[in-house]
């Protein structure tokens, strides 16, 4: 069991009341909050020892340099990363994403491959897909969805065929919270010679996840969603895989030697770090790290599926309310989009704030996703470490304001 | 309290039953208008003869503030010239703006002056992030007059 109370102590935005009402915060999935132990890590950089990094042979730049490898080393091990050099720094999960499919995409893709996604998928890992296939010829391939929410794996299976280069799947969706089968996936995309990218930004803030034993061969994700600051985020690849890479971008700090015609890249993982890193960011991002390791991913990953549970369990009371994901908890995250009939996801998102109740409403980035399910917008609720029952009772009653205020209420 | 302000019932009954949710076989301009960031999306087709707006169609979907402004706004053009259609956008944005600051406030005789059932929707002024769904229709509606005016 988690201690909530003295986790939520850690959390000073939780204090906050909204509207005049206890902050019922619902939108991780989005972005998290912060924990002091995060804000004074940053802080901490910039009061002492900042200056920067690879840069300087004084005394400030050294102290910064160490910090911000000390944080690469903190996600290697938080990942069970071969080594600290598999993990690259980067601005976002999108960034990541970008990164491997400019990278490696862009280079070794032809006209005739196939890139194999999954119609569940953020626009961060279509969009550069779109981008890469109209540079290379190559052909934008879907798996799709059972009517229970779930990767279809039985039709999936016939899409891979030597064709499939690339393969790039979400591990946990940030829209249904199904967590597909990452690892048959990777046996599919192995047996045809693909490289396998998982979408990892929202499985990695929510579940453990061992990079030797999840079976991708890179994974992108972003610190702003488990506990760290915005502006940092990270391409996990194979050592092997990385060490053919292309860069994706070029500039300082990423070369061996520079001539008037042409360069030499440093070594994994800086020649795919061009520029001054955010590594401040980096450093929160660590201290995050930090945090999440001290209460275990383990329990993390159980604390998500009760209330999870819970939640799925009292909105099942709300009349006219429909889920759209996995209706139980079996490889499942906790994030719940739902439509309410009757009243459209932005009114319920306004409703649901002035009752404290944060929520999500819109298309969440996933505009195929949302068409395939006959919808333009749903609303969702998402749960982390710091969220209880409590929480999700508050979502309950405002549901049940935002019914009455449209004469949905029956009386 | 803001919630009841902002929906208030004859927005909610647009909401409801819209309008004017028609598609026009002979329109002459046409617009649609959506909002990238919450999906709204609103298609107004007019008939537009001699320098009045004789039919209109609005179709679209998304939120009640968005759906029910198209309805209202469907409401108060139709009959009307493009002037007065023109004093009219200009009053609802000026209403729409924070605080209200940009409304002309405009001699109520003037064609187009007095927005009607209209101003139901001045509770949204409370929820800035809502605005741009009350004006989509009105944007979207100069967009298909200026098409037109251009040929
Ligand atoms: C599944 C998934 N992939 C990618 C992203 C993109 O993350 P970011 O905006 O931090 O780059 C998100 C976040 O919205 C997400 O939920």
């Amino acid at each position: 069991m988690m201690d909530t109370e003295s986790i939520r102590s850690d959390f000073p935005i939780l204090e906050r009341r909204i509207n005049g009402r206890r902050l019922a915060f619902l939108d991780s999935a989005a972005s998290s909050q912060k924990p002091v132990q995060v804000l004074d890590a940053m802080a901490d950089i910039y009061r002492n020892s900042y200056a920067n990094v690879h840069r300087g042979a004084y005394t400030l730049s050294q102290e910064a340099t160490e910090a911000y490898e000390e944080a690469r080393h903190k996600v290697a091990v938080f990942l069970n990363a071969a080594s600290d050099e598999e993990i690259i720094f980067t601005r976002s999960a999108t960034a990541a994403m970008n990164l491997f499919a400019y990278g490696w995409g862009l280079n070794i893709l032809k006209p005739g491959d196939r890139i194999l996604t999954s119609v569940m998928e953020h626009h961060a890992n279509i969009v550069p897909w779109h981008i890469i296939a109209r540079h290379t010829g190559a052909e934008l391939c879907y798996m799709e969805l059972t009517d229970d929410y779930r990767l279809d794996m039985e039709s999936a299976r016939e899409r891979f065929d030597e064709r499939v280069k690339v393969v790039a799947v979400s591990g946990m969706s940030n829209v249904l919270g199904t967590m597909p089968p990452v690892d048959e996936i990777a046996r599919l995309a192995r047996e045809v010679g693909a490289v396998l990218l998982v979408d990892g930004a929202q499985l990695v803030p929510h579940a453990p996840v061992d990079v030797q034993t999840l079976g991708a061969d890179f994974l992108g994700f972003s610190g702003h969603k488990m506990l760290g600051p915005t502006g940092i985020g990270v391409l996990w690849g194979r050592r092997e895989l990385l060490e053919s890479m292309e860069p994706a971008e070029g500039g300082g700090e990423m070369i061996r030697d520079v001539r008037l015609h042409d360069s030499d890249w440093a070594e994994v993982p800086h020649k795919f770090e061009a520029g001054t890193p955010p590594f401040v960011e980096a450093i929160g991002l660590g201290a995050a790290v930090d945090y999440l390791s001290a209460i275990g991913m383990d329990a993390v990953l159980e604390h998500d599926r009760d209330l999870t549970g819970y939640a799925l369990e009292r909105l099942a009371e709300v009349p006219g309310l429909s889920v759209q994901g996995p209706a139980d908890t079996v490889d499942r995250g906790g994030a719940i989009s739902f439509d309410l009939a009757g009243i459209h996801a932005h009114d319920v998102a306004t409703i649901l704030d002035q009752e404290g109740v944060a929520v999500r409403a819109g298309h969440h980035c996933a505009k195929p996703l949302l068409r395939s399910l006959g919808l333009t917008a749903s609303t969702r609720a998402s749960f982390y470490v710091y969220n209880v029952a409590e929480d999700v009772d508050a979502l309950v009653d405002a549901l049940a304001v935002a019914r009455r205020i449209f004469g949905l209420d029956g009386a | 309290m803001a919630l009841e302000e902002l929906y208030r019932e004859v927005i909610l009954d647009h909401y409801r039953s819209p309008r004017n949710r028609q598609a026009l076989g002979g329109a002459n301009a046409v617009a649609e208008g959506n909002n990238p960031l919450c999906g709204d999306e609103v298609r107004i087709e007019l008939l537009i003869e001699g320098d009045e707006v004789t039919a209109i169609g609005v179709t679209g979907h998304g939120c009640s503030i968005s759906q029910a402004s198209g309805s209202m706004m469907g409401d108060a053009v139709k009959g009307r010239s493009i002037e007065a259609i023109r004093t009219l956008t200009g009053r609802f944005k000026g209403m729409m703006s924070i605080d209200g600051a940009g409304d002309p406030g405009l001699d109520p005789s003037r064609p187009g002056a007095v927005l009607g059932d209209l101003e139901a929707l001045q509770g949204v002024r409370k929820f800035p992030v809502r605005i741009k769904c009350a004006n989509l229709p009105w944007t979207t509606l100069e967009e298909a007059i200026k098409g037109f005016e251009e040929g």
